[in-house]
């Protein structure tokens, strides 16, 4: 990882040509010196950027006009390259373009460095990287568009009229908003399917003999399957070199923090094992489980089983109120053993499950209870299943009906199958909360279903079913608190004044470029 | 086909662990295995790295076994008769070492694409038969099933080497060979099974199929395979249209305002088929009139025919699935690849037990006990081999094994292609 001789090289050339456009492909590390507070700020800027994308992605359909303009407004916010006005000699307040879009280089490799260290962490960051770069794609102007990609080498081939005339009626079929016309007048362009999985995926595209043809408006697709795959790539390298970055006493605990917050609460660590008894679990599940859990108690109950998907989901949640290994084993033997597996069978088939989730087996990874977002996003229910958001996952009607069973108002109803049709499938858990603990405003913002416990056995006063020491849950609302609660990395506060800091952080941006291999 | 009753039910879980090391001794076909697994040896160490996994006597279950070569593989599963094989991905290293190399490091590379479609999750939709069970009118689902997805596999995506294997009970496994499926990503995977997948949801979900316009032309072509088989299916055999209560969940599919509609008009109407008729109309009336697009009797007929695949055993690379040639321990039958030029003629129930076929081996025919004094001159090695050929040419496997075989010619082609393109990517250089 000898890169000084590189870096010399280029720390002479302005990285004007890395900032031409508004957008890049983050293909290159920076090569300049930060301030460990320009660090920071960078950092948790980005991260609160992210934070917005992954938010309004859930209530929002991506690219809609809603979701635009409330990414516009953050981009604006938070100074980053939203949008390259018409006339952009015309002159602005604020930061200018080139520090805009050095700000968006350098945070994105900043996150990179706290993303790369987990494969759920890497998964979430790409994700969010993705979508903006969606976003921000889709902004452009169609001659920055091609100029894109052009200086990313993203050239396809286009199929011949003659071909184009013969598969008229099934690409016409295969994408929205194409008709004869619209066949006519764009390219369509040839790929093999790998490069479109989102596309294939959704079905949203013609595909024969293993290549799929995309019209050109769609082009953004094979554009950012190519980015994830290059960022995960980079990622995994990265990651590679984490135990410099470890060993680095003022990078660490800053890295660590960025992190963390990327979910709030994660519920895993379990400060109240064994204060709740199984006794209490029927009459727990009507009053303070969220809605998919209380299904998946209900059907567990009936059937006396429960499928994969429905066991983690459950078994991880019971784990985050405070069930003991031991105690999840009883529990789940002895509502397995009343159906058609007998004792023995459970030990063989059910128990290594149950003991894998509390970390006692395989790779002995230490399982979250699941977030709404993995809940409502990850693994749909199927055939026999009994897992997933009720407001996601149920048909309209039956939601309904079990909404009324519970003894909902008919205008409360109406309130929640409102955000259901909207998408909003937390906003219209929390209104169900605010609706069964007769609360006007509930105060946090739902995102993870040990929270909606939390909360409600908050309410509820503890009572007796379940003691006071419950996890605490900080409400990080939307990441933009992130520091403020931190363990404070030792030289972070003084750093801005310090009049050491310029040495600091030329160290450090030296550390920070080495992390990066070349792909 | 004949019924379950009257199928060969010869068979008597008991007399597995008797049967077994006969099977594996004699019949369970060992070089085609290797042959299958070994790829040509394009890629070094393809079948050294390759996971298998025994479920031994008593469940127990042994992970990450992995052979050097054919006969080490022979000679642990003859040694250890396991009640079933499964096969798993492609390593970094050897499995059965995963606990030496550093953490991490040990990773799943390659698989063949998989396919695993179980009748059970058939279960709302079929009235003869509940989970476990199946009988000639409900394996039409496989059947068509079968079609669709081979179809798909092929003209869409551009595989040729589909390996199609009764699992042994109620369903069935396919195994995509080309060396595109095997090198997959998991998100390429899942991207593949989810294209696939048309019905969705799980208890909670009534409507499972929901169609947006235009209708894909994968969608097309599948609606025309459910087409062939909807009315002898669905409307005769199941008699979807018929009971009250089946009537009450196939217009539970359709909106509210038809829905309305035809119970009025079902008062005069009990034949099925005219019924049906009547559904059709309806929907066609409202795709005349209608902006949005209408398709309940599509749905319809998708969520009745439509095969239900899980995906996560698709997705992911390090998935274990049932080896073929393996034995189902509840049903006795072998699990046989299945040849689908035969596919509307293939009957569960006619598939071999493994105590037919060693009954088979037993009944020893008059004049072949002479050679086997001629055998012991020759090489040992290749004296079992040739005994063991000659073997399951006596029994019901034989049929499965030839097909087997005529399969892995055409895998070879692929192999052969490759092996010639590196020996001449050497000479050039
Ligand atoms: S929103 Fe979250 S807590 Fe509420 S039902 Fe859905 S997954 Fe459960
Ligand atoms: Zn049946």
């Amino acid at each position: 990882m000898e890169f000084s001789s590189r870096r010399r090289k280029f720390a002479t050339t302005p990285q004007m040509e890395l900032y031409g456009l508004p957008l890049q492909f983050y293909g290159q590390p920076p090569l300049e010196n930060i301030s460990l507070a320009e660090f920071e700020t960078f950092a948790v800027e980005r991260l609160k950027l992210l934070k917005t994308v992954e938010n309004l992605g859930v209530s929002y359909v991506k690219l809609s006009e809603q979701y635009i303009k409330k990414l516009d407004f953050e981009f604006k916010n938070l100074n980053f390259p939203y949008r390259v006005d018409a006339d952009d000699r015309k002159p602005q307040c604020g930061p200018s373009e080139y520090e805009k879009r050095r700000k968006d280089h350098i945070s994105h490799f900043i996150l990179r460095l706290a993303y790369c260290q987990t494969e759920d962490l890497r998964r979430w960051f790409i994700q969010q990287e993705v979508d903006l770069l969606r976003y921000r794609f889709n902004d452009l102007h169609p001659k920055l568009k091609l100029e894109f990609l052009h200086k990313n080498n993203l050239e396809y081939d286009a199929i011949s009229i003659e071909e184009k005339q013969v598969l008229q009626d099934k690409l016409i079929d295969s994408s929205y908003g194409v008709s004869g016309i619209t066949v006519e007048d764009q390219d369509f362009y040839k790929v093999p399917f790998q490069d479109a999985l989102d596309l294939v995926r959704t079905r949203k595209v013609y595909l024969k003999a293993g290549y799929v043809y995309i019209p050109h408006q769609d082009v953004v697709t094979i554009v950012l399957n190519d980015f994830r795959t290059r960022l995960s790539k980079a990622l995994a390298l990265t990651a590679r070199s984490l135990p410099a970055v470890h060993s680095d006493e003022r990078l660490q605990p800053l890295l660590t923090h960025l992190s963390h917050s990327y979910l709030g609460q994660d519920y895993s660590i379990q400060k109240n094992v064994g204060k709740i008894s199984l006794e209490q679990i029927d009459s727990l599940s009507g009053k303070s489980f969220p809605l998919c859990m209380r299904q998946l108690h209900q059907s567990l109950r009936e059937n006396h089983h429960l499928r994969h998907g429905g066991r983690m989901q459950y078994g991880l949640f019971l784990k985050g109120i405070g069930l003991s290994l031991e105690q999840a084993l009883q529990f789940w033997r002895s509502e397995f053993t009343r159906g058609k597996v007998d004792a023995d069978k459970f030990d063989k088939a059910y128990a290594y499950n149950i003991r894998h989730m509390f970390g006692k087996e395989g790779k002995r990874t230490d399982y979250t209870p699941y977030s709404c977002m993995k809940v409502i996003l990850s693994n749909p229910p199927s055939q026999g299943d009994h897992h997933g958001c009720p407001f996601r996952h149920s048909d309209s009607e039956l939601l309904k009906q079990k909404l009324q069973f519970y003894k909902v108002s008919p205008s409360g109803i109406s309130q929640i199958m409102d955000l259901v049709k909207g998408m909003h499938y937390q906003l219209a858990c929390q209104k169900y909360f605010e609706l069964t603990h007769n609360v006007e405003d509930a105060n946090f913002s739902l995102n993870h279903p040990n929270q909606y416990f939390v909360e409600s056995q908050k309410i509820l006063g503890g009572g007796k079913d379940a003691k006071r020491e419950m996890v605490d849950t900080p409400q990080r609302s939307q990441g933009n608190s992130a520091f403020k609660n931190s363990p404070a990395p030792r030289e972070k506060a003084a750093a801005p004044a310090n009049t050491n800091a310029s040495q600091d952080s030329a160290e450090m941006s030296e550390d920070l470029d080495s992390y990066f291999e070349e792909v | 086909m004949p019924s379950a009753s009257s199928s060969s039910s010869d068979y008597d879980p008991a007399s597995l662990p008797d049967l077994l090391p006969l099977y594996y001794r004699r019949l369970f076909p060992f070089s085609q295995y290797y042959r299958w697994l070994s790829y040509g040896g394009v890629q070094k160490n393809y079948f050294q790295n390759r996971e298998f996994s025994f479920t031994l006597k008593d469940d127990i279950y042994v992970r990450y076994q992995s052979f050097t070569s054919q006969n080490e593989l022979e000679k642990e599963i003859q040694k250890t008769n396991p009640y079933k094989i499964d096969i798993g991905a492609v390593y970094s290293h050897r499995p059965n070492q995963h606990n030496t190399v550093k953490s991490g490091t040990f990773q799943a590379l390659e698989k063949e694409l998989v396919f695993d479609i179980d009748m059970t999750d058939y279960d709302d939709v079929r009235s003869c038969c509940s989970a476990a069970d199946i009988c000639s009118k409900c394996w039409t689902l496989m059947t068509i099933a079968i079609q669709i997805l081979d179809r798909a596999l092929r003209d869409d995506f551009g595989f040729q080497y589909l390996l199609w294997v009764y699992s042994g009970r109620r369903g069935f496994h396919c195994w995509v060979c080309d060396e595109a499926a095997r090198t997959l990503s998991v998100s390429a995977r899942s991207a593949v099974a989810e294209y696939l997948s048309l019905v969705k949801g799980g208890e909670e979900t009534v409507k499972k199929v929901v169609l947006t316009e235009p209708v894909h032309p994968f969608i097309q072509e599948s609606l025309k395979v459910v087409e062939g088989y909807f009315s002898t299916y669905a409307l005769q055999q199941q008699d979807i249209l018929g009971r009250k209560e089946s009537v009450e969940q196939v217009l539970a599919l359709v909106p509210e305002d038809v829905r309305k509609e035809l119970q009025q008009e079902f008062k005069n109407e009990r034949n099925p088929e005219n019924r049906w008729q009547l559904i059709v109309e309806q929907a066609s009336r409202k795709q005349a009139t209608a902006k949005k697009g209408q398709h309940f009797e599509k749905e319809i007929m998708l969520q009745y025919c439509y095969p239900r695949l899980d995906v996560n055993v698709s997705k992911g690379v390090n998935h274990l699935l049932k080896s073929p040639f393996s034995v189902h321990p509840k049903t006795g039958r072998i699990s046989v690849p299945m040849d689908l030029t035969e596919l509307d003629t293939f009957d569960p129930f006619n598939v071999p037990t493994i105590s037919l076929i060693c009954n088979e081996l037993d009944r020893v025919k008059v004049g072949e006990k002479e050679d086997e004094n001629a055998e012991v001159k020759e090489i040992e090695g290749e004296a079992a081999e040739k005994r063991k050929i000659r073997d399951y040419k006596r029994t019901s496997l034989a049929k499965y094994i030839k097909y087997f075989d005529a399969f892995l010619d055409g895998v070879s082609q692929s192999w052969k292609g490759e092996l010639l393109r590196k020996s001449d990517l050497q000479k050039e250089f």
